[in-house]
């Protein structure tokens, strides 16, 4: 079914923070609001305790995006580990941009948890950009 | 001999004499031209083996580590040697970066910096000889090589046109806050910045992409780039690590390319851009593009360039409240 271009749903693999993000995710779920079912939610801790090889090896093992998500800058339930995590962020974008991996493929946000429809509408536009690309080919191990 | 050298070798002996120190670590002439080789120095007499001219090319701060690495248990009742390095500005560099990280201790180290004029590469003298080889090879003090091929032919070559890419494009060739200065002429520091990682910049989303496939798949996964690095100092290198096994060990394009994102992304804010890795790499992976794209977002976003100074804390160690953000996807 995947592997038909027509028929293809994007799989993405959502990196939440356990205080905001996971919370928010919640808070979008309770209040019902609708949004697309291709996100796969991995909690962590704190969005800091996102390793960007993470990010590398899900794009490697078949993920079509991938989303990481934390709590505002200045509300980290960890005081700061948001504030270190933007910097290796900002290099992994542009990195990853540079050697000529899509930059939709990997998306970066923050969402409190307080926004459920702030979730349910980053989930819709990452959906959509990730639909409009296509699968990812690019780093995806052919022979697993 | 020229000027440089003699007073390398007498200010190493001083050292010796002087009781400073136990090793210096420097260069040797090898067994072919162009390629001279790390020499180990342990005694004064032994100091006459040193040698310093543009084919000095290796890092010798990869070997640092190694002099200081020891079971913690150990660490009290041994002491430790004091090590002499010869350092070009890229070397000092890497040294106050290994400095920074605790690798080695600052007090056990006497850095002898050296005034570089820029080092000769290798692979562009080869292009040159259409297929010879080299026999002997001279430079002179006005900058031109005199160069005598295997089958007798002799030839003159500008040292500027063959000089390494690192070389034109460096901007700190002597640093002078070292323990032992050794005066001499060192090339201008160059103006220009990141000149190969703006062009590539421009170029298309899918060009960059084949490039990189290109390059990559060239890799023989043989670690040179990693063991030629001073940076690469950990004892269990995230490609071996099997609990999480984070690079599958396969010849699979994807791994190979796993391995060389995750080496570039760890020298982020640490590489000082001496090419050790690119010299190294026995396929000629064209390394430096991408590695210095890193090297040059930290400048921009960060601010920061890497082993100048040993007070300044390591970009991804820290952070400011107005970090550019500008990559943050808003719904």
């Amino acid at each position: 079914m995947e592997k038909d271009e027509n028929n293809w749903e994007p799989k993405i693999v959502a990196f939440l923070c356990n205080w905001c993000s996971y919370a928010g995710a919640d808070l979008a779920g309770v209040s019902r609001f609708q949004y697309p079912t291709n996100v796969r939610v991995i909690r962590v801790p704190c969005s800091g305790r996102v390793n960007p090889m993470f990010i590398i090896k899900a794009l490697q093992q078949g993920a079509d995006g991938v989303l990481v998500s934390g709590c505002h800058p200045g509300d980290c339930h960890y005081i700061s580990g948001n504030l270190v995590a933007r910097r290796k962020f900002a290099l992994l974008k542009n990195l990853l941009g540079y050697i000529g991996i899509e930059p939709e493929r990997v998306q970066f946000s923050w969402v409190s948890a307080s926004e459920g429809n702030r979730f349910a509408a980053l989930i819709e536009k990452v959906v959509n950009e990730i639909k409009e690309l296509g699968p990812g080919k690019k780093l995806v191990k052919q022979r697993l | 001999m020229n000027k440089t050298e003699s007073k390398l070798k007498g200010a190493v002996k001083d050292l010796f004499s002087g009781g400073k120190v136990d090793l210096v670590i420097g260069y040797e002439n090898g067994t072919l031209p162009l390629r001279n080789r790390p020499c180990f120095v342990r005694s004064a007499n032994e100091a006459d083996r040193l040698v310093w001219d543009s084919f000095c090319v290796n890092n010798l701060a990869v070997y640092l580590p190694r002099f200081f690495q020891m079971q913690e248990h150990k660490k009290e009742e041994t002491r430790l040697p004091k090590v002499g390095i010869v350092a070009k500005g890229c070397d000092v560099r890497s040294v106050v970066g290994l400095v920074k990280e605790k690798q080695i201790p600052r007090e056990n180290l006497v850095i002898i910096g050296v005034p570089c004029q820029g080092l000769i590469d290798l692979k562009k003298v080869e292009t040159m000889l259409n297929g010879d080889s080299l026999s002997v090879c001279e430079e002179n003090s006005e900058g031109t090589l005199h160069i005598t091929t295997m089958k007798g032919a002799k030839k003159k070559i500008v040292k500027e046109q063959v000089t390494s890419d690192a070389c034109l494009e460096c901007r700190y060739p002597l640093l002078e806050d070292v323990d032992v200065l050794i005066e001499g002429d060192t090339r201008e520091s160059s103006k220009e910045k990141y000149a190969n990682v703006k062009t590539f910049e421009a170029k298309s989303n899918e060009e960059r992409w084949k490039y990189f496939e290109e390059e990559i798949s060239k890799c023989i996964r043989c670690y040179a780039c990693r063991h030629a690095c001073s940076n690469c100092y950990c004892q269990v290198c995230f490609v071996e690590q099997t609990k999480p096994r984070w690079v599958g060990m396969s010849d699979d394009l994807s791994d190979i390319m796993l391995y060389h994102i995750g080496r570039i992304f760890h020298q982020a804010g640490r590489c000082v851009g001496c090419d050790a890795c690119v010299r190294a790499c026995p396929m000629g992976i064209d390394i430096r593009t991408f590695t210095q794209k890193l090297v040059k977002d930290v400048e921009e976003l960060f601010d920061y360039i890497p082993g100048l100074s040993l007070e300044e804390l390591p970009p991804l160690c820290t952070f400011k409240e107005n970090d550019s953000q500008n990559f943050i996807t808003e719904p």
